[in-house]
């Protein structure tokens, strides 16, 4: 528990932050059980409110703007670089005890009764309601603090800590997409930690920067709260993003499309990111003019994630694609976030906004890009990753069933709640007395969320089952071309690398790899009835050393 | 084919109850309509590319593909174009449809925890209920006396945020008399869920009628407070925080502390009577009882003495003390005319007598 | 992008421990997950900037609510700021200035080996803080004794000042006052953070921990020092004078 070394570090991560998960998920199973019947279902309103306010809370600020990055990002990226560790691994341990004293800060507010705020905390309500407020303020602030250290951690690996050779444009894009989200997770937390921290004092001291009553204003609050918590929409979709391509390039056995675009372009959508938060106010009281250009910024950062499908897409023409679990993911992603993404469009247009805001469109939409992009990428990575970190196999039987039920159960679960959405049930609503006839659709919202729950379960018993009882994993078992794969065994060696390597080719120049290395030491990839061997080149467990000289030595003769 | 585009909107959207619903409608069915296509697209390459393109061995090292410029120009400029478009529309109809006409009917609008009050230029108040003349541009002039609410009525396509320090403003002209759903779409606590209105949409004549009744309410010597308390207790929503069955709610249960002696936080006490009753009505913040929060809003203007009198009433029979059959029995044969239009000049003399 | 291509053209020093590129062996400071010195430095350098960044952001996040309530009450603000002592003030900004130099004379010290340059400049700045934390502390007490508290508990007493006259008279002057208390606050725990850390610097120092081959930290916090002080360049004149 106090090691330095990021792998470790990252595990701790991924433990923390799947508990939150399952944490946050029970709470959403408790509100779509209580709105599948009209009337008090298992829970009155105030139980109501604060299960979704704890819900909102745990699964933003607790899982998902730490989840990729602070997990998959810290166990993976040193090594796709060719470093050994990050730049500052104390900082790095010392990011996750704060994170998880945020955490508990957080838990902690629900001993006193939990809040009834929302996760978006808008005054006045969050200064005169009576539930523990504070608690859940600092808890947010205090993990703040960690995100902002992870973001610098980051940004100084990538600029300091690249092997030799490895040039920008020969950055594996998983680690395109964290220096994009390392920026915004630095630019932006800040904002939430002086918000939060003015709004612990508003309650506190009654400063009156928010409060109407004390001569504040609390279109403000919201200013400043979206300013950023739309930028942390992106620290949550810009680390999927990375994700997604390696997953797509490794098991189609293809260059990634258009590499440069979609490495500039997460550049380009963190920064544009920071000038669209008013899109969240259409409907505040904030000036026409105002919305107009907020609604104009959100279009211009909507075309670059589509060019970013597009080339998704277009990886796998000509390629040889590989459909294991992790691939599977990839294209379920693809679909998912391509709604998320339409929908986008549908709730940046200014009149139509007018009518959607607030509902369970808007619902829909985010858990089509949040739960739909980033966890679904997620897991993928998970998937993929896993036999790296673990050294053990994971069950493709197993693995394939959870990503179908995941598949179908969200859909289930969220593409209804569109409809209802454009039909008029507004969001964060006990119950519906108004709108009875909706009562089918929430029946079938929930049923779907329980198929949803049941393929996250098997994900998790996947994971056990193979800790127990999982094949050992050979160094290279997807036929990988980055660092990851092809220097380092599975899972690597404390200290990553036995040699730092030198790098003399990209990410995924596959074609390069396969057929220049013909002697390289041969593999056998899973077992388990299915003879699924990747080909060269695969380092078998204990002998990275010998291929590692072979490029290393081989190339720097040239 | 318009059949089945009518088919597909009222699939996905309310009816077009009010005359710029259709503005609104029409980008959202543009982009609903190529967002499809665009899907449809989608999801065709997502199966045929993993099937076309399948792995027949591990040995497989497919050739480097290279990049083709002018299909990654057509997906840049295709998406770009279409997505202007729809920037256009959207905050186009957003201003033909914002801007409420010079001769519209004002209504005042108070959002407050957990109901919505409208005040009408002819001196009428009602709770819930927002009476408004059908065909006629109808502009809301909205504040919230407490936290944020949102005023929503999605048959009209329109909703705007309802702030405590300052008024904003919403307007719609229903197409026929009819009745439609108001909701709060602004998180606001414990009632959000229940914070339902509606708009009852008058024809022309119904509407006159409706004006000089005064909003169909006046007290009658021969009418029964205790019915006309009924109906002011479901009228003015109190059911949201105040039981007849003896259960507590946000505040304390009308069943069962009649003649109780009440404690307050503050440390004082009081017998719930008729004067304590109708000082919790008119200045609710003057004592909390204990186990209870500070929100009930104040009556004050908005209920006639004789309202006032009758949900006291409506209390006490409630909890089976005596009460009078009429107005009359009950001494309040003077107040006859009270109530309705007057009920606002009647709170208002009201209100120095009693401080 | 071609700048940032070029990377460490040495090889890593594996568990061996042999490197010919270099004439020295491993100083005691660099962590084994670096290369070379020069990365290592490099890359606290370039994490402290980040840091600062977010410092600067944290502010900025404060001064743009200070920016809007200006707007909003614009006589208020202008008249309010009349009842901050000046003097205090300016005497606060020539002591945080000089507290810069002596932390830069600090790093000269180290640059050049000179110890007791070193040692002696980071005492004085911490001296200095302390000044400008006792000043801090006068102002601070003085307003609260004319019943001048944050948010809230605002409530001028009417032996001192007539709370019924000028700013004191606006219904919103308390908001002035917490957002000066807020800011000036925060700032003074930076100032109280950097005490701390300048302390352990000049602790260190004592002991000989830094010299012109390493001396990163004090370069580091020193940055950090000047940060603070071109907050309060900034607060004072907007608190204070206009």
């Amino acid at each position: 528990m106090t090691s330095v070394d990021h792998k470790r570090i990252g595990i701790m991560y991924l433990v923390a932050i799947s508990t939150f998960f399952a944490l946050g998920g029970i709470l959403a199973l408790l509100v779509r059980t209580e709105l599948a019947m009209l009337g008090d279902t298992i829970m009155d309103a105030d139980t109501y409110n604060r299960v979704f306010t704890m819900h909102g809370v745990v699964m933003v600020f607790l899982f998902i703007v730490p989840s990729i990055p602070a997990s998959l990002g810290n166990i993976i990226m040193p090594i796709q670089l060719g470093a050994k560790d990050v730049a500052f691994p104390k900082l790095n341990l010392m990011s996750f005890y704060l994170y998880v004293a945020g955490a508990f800060l957080a838990i902690l507010s629900l001993r006193t009764g939990g809040v009834d705020t929302g996760w978006t905390f808008y005054t006045p309500y969050s200064a005169e309601t009576g539930t523990a407020v504070i608690a859940m303020g600092m808890g947010v602030f205090v993990a703040g603090f960690a995100s902002i250290l992870t973001g610098i951690n980051f940004i100084v690996t990538i600029h300091k800590m690249r092997a030799p050779g490895l040039t920008w444009n020969r950055m594996p894009l998983f680690c395109w997409g964290l220096y994009a989200t390392s920026i915004v997770q630095v630019l932006a937390t800040p904002v939430i930690g002086i918000t939060m921290l003015l709004l612990v004092l508003e309650r506190t001291l009654g400063i009156g920067i928010f409060d109407p009553a004390l001569g504040g204003d609390p279109v403000l609050f919201q200013h400043f709260f979206w300013f950023y918590s739309h930028p942390a929409v992106y620290i949550m979709i810009l680390p999927a993003f990375g994700v997604i391509s390696e997953l797509v390039t490794t098991f189609s056995r293809q260059k990634v499309y258009g590499y440069t675009a979609i490495a500039l372009s997460s550049v380009a959508i963190a920064l544009l990111g920071f000038l669209v938060w008013g899109h969240h106010m259409f409907t505040s009281g904030q000036s026409i003019v105002s919305s107009i250009v907020f609604s104009m910024i959100t279009f211009l950062i909507g075309i670059p994630s589509g060019i970013k499908i597009f080339n998704w897409i277009a990886t796998m023409y000509r390629g040889s694609v590989w459909l294991v679990t992790p691939m599977l993911y990839a294209i379920s992603f693809l679909f998912l976030f391509t709604i998320g993404g339409l929908t986008g469009i549908m709730v940046g247009a200014l009149a139509v906004d007018i009518h959607l805001h607030d509902t369970y469109f808007v619902v829909a939409h985010f858990h089509y890009v949040m739960m739909g992009g980033t966890v679904i990428a997620m897991l993928g990575g998970l998937f993929y990753w896993w036999p790296k970190f673990t050294g053990k196999l994971y069950h493709e039987g197993m693995g394939v069933a959870s990503a179908v039920l995941v598949f179908i159960g969200f859909n289930m679960t969220f593409f209804i709640q569109f409809v209802m959405g454009s039909q008029g049930m507004p969001r964060r609503y006990a119950d519906y007395p108004d709108l009875p006839w909706l009562e089918p659709l929430h029946q079938f919202s929930t049923i779907g969320s329980y198929v949803l729950g049941l393929g996250l379960l098997l994900v998790l018993f996947n994971g056990i089952w193979s800790l127990f009882k999982g094949k050992p994993a050979p160094g290279n078992p997807w036929g990988g071309a980055s660092l990851e794969w092809t220097h380092t065994t599975s899972p690597p060696d404390p200290h990553n690398f036995s040699r730092t390597p030198l790098v003399t080719h990209g990410p995924y120049d596959y074609y390069t790899v396969f057929n220049g290395a013909g002697d390289g030491a041969m593999g056998d990839g899973m077992g388990d009835g299915a003879n699924r061997p990747a080909p060269v080149p695969v380092i078998t467990e204990g002998a990275p050393q010998e291929f590692d000289k072979q490029i290393d030595l081989g190339t720097r003769q040239a | 084919m318009s059949q089945i585009y009518e088919a597909i909107r009222s699939f996905w959207l309310p009816e077009q109850a009010s005359t710029t619903a259709h503005v609104i409608d029409a980008p959202f069915m543009f982009i609903l309509i190529a967002s499809t296509i665009m899907l449809i697209g989608v999801t065709f390459y997502l199966f045929y590319l993993p099937w076309k393109y399948r792995r027949r061995s591990s040995a497989d090292v497919p050739y480097p593909v290279k990049e083709n410029h002018l299909l990654e120009m057509s997906w840049i400029v295709i998406p770009t174009i279409l997505v202007f478009i729809v920037f256009f529309w959207g905050f186009k109809a957003h201003v033909d449809t914002v801007v409420a006409p010079a001769d519209a009917y004002e209504v005042n609008v108070q959002g407050k925890k957990w109901l919505w009050q409208f005040n009408y230029n002819e001196g009428i108040t009602t709770t819930n209920e927002l009476v408004v003349p059908a065909n006629r541009p109808v502009k809301l002039i909205m504040n919230s006396v407490d936290v944020l609410h949102s005023f929503y009525v999605p048959e009209f396509r329109i909703k705007h945020d309802v702030l405590p320090n300052r008024y904003s403003t919403v307007w719609f002209e229903a197409v026929r008399a009819d009745t439609f759903q108001i909701l709060c779409t602004e998180y606001c606590g414990t009632g959000h869920s229940v914070m339902g209105a509606k708009v009852i949409a008058l024809g022309a004549q119904e509407w006159n009628e409706w004006v000089a009744s005064g909003g169909g309410k006046g007290i009658q010597p021969g009418d029964s407070p205790v019915e006309l308390g009924e109906a002011l207790y479901t009228k003015n929503v109190c059911n949201t925080c105040h039981s007849i069955d003896g259960s507590s709610k946000v505040g304390p249960s009308f069943l069962g502390h009649w003649g109780e002696t009440r404690n307050f936080v503050d440390g004082g006490s009081a017998v719930m009577d008729e004067d304590y009753t109708r000082e919790s009505i008119l200045y609710p913040a003057a004592h909390i009882v204990e186990d209870y929060q500070p929100v009930m809003p104040s009556y004050q203007g908005q209920l006639s003495d004789g309202e006032v009198y009758a949900l006291i009433q409506y209390i006490k029979s409630i909890n089976g003390a005596d009460v009078p059959a009429t107005f009359a029995e009950g001494g309040f044969g003077g107040d006859g005319d009270a109530g309705g239009a007057d009920a606002a000049d009647d709170a208002a003399a009201d209100a120095p007598a009693a401080e | 992008m071609a700048s940032s291509t070029a990377t460490v053209a040495a090889p890593a020093h594996d568990a061996h421990g042999h490197d010919d590129h270099h004439g020295h062996d491993h100083p005691p400071h660099l962590k084994h997950y670096f290369v070379t010195s020069e990365q290592q430095f490099e890359a606290a350098k370039l994490g402290m900037w980040l840091f600062l960044v977010t410092e600067i952001l944290l502010f900025g996040g404060m001064f743009v609510a200070y920016g809007i309530f200006r707007a909003w009450y614009p006589e208020l603000f202008a008249e309010a700021s009349t009842q901050l002592d000046t003097v205090m003030g300016a005497t606060n900004t020539l002591v945080l200035l000089l507290s810069s130099f002596t932390v830069a004379f600090a790093i000269r010290g180290a640059q050049t080996d000179n110890q007791k340059v070193l040692f002696w400049n980071l005492v004085a700045t911490v001296a200095l803080a302390g000044v400008f934390m006792v000043i801090k502390y006068f102002e601070y007490t003085h307003k609260f004794d004319l019943g001048i508290f944050p948010g809230a508990a605002f409530n001028p007493t009417s032996d001192v000042v007539n709370p019924t006259e000028g700013i004191f008279a606006h219904p919103r002057a308390g908001v002035f006052f917490s957002i000066y208390y807020v800011m000036t606050g925060i700032h003074g725990f930076h100032v109280l953070i950097g005490m701390v850390a300048i302390s352990i610097l000049a602790w260190k120092a004592r002991q000989g921990k830094y010299t012109s081959a390493w001396y990163t930290p004090v370069e580091n916090v020193g940055l950090y020092w000047h940060v603070v002080d071109i907050i309060w360049i900034f607060l004072f004149p907007l608190m204070y004078l206009i």
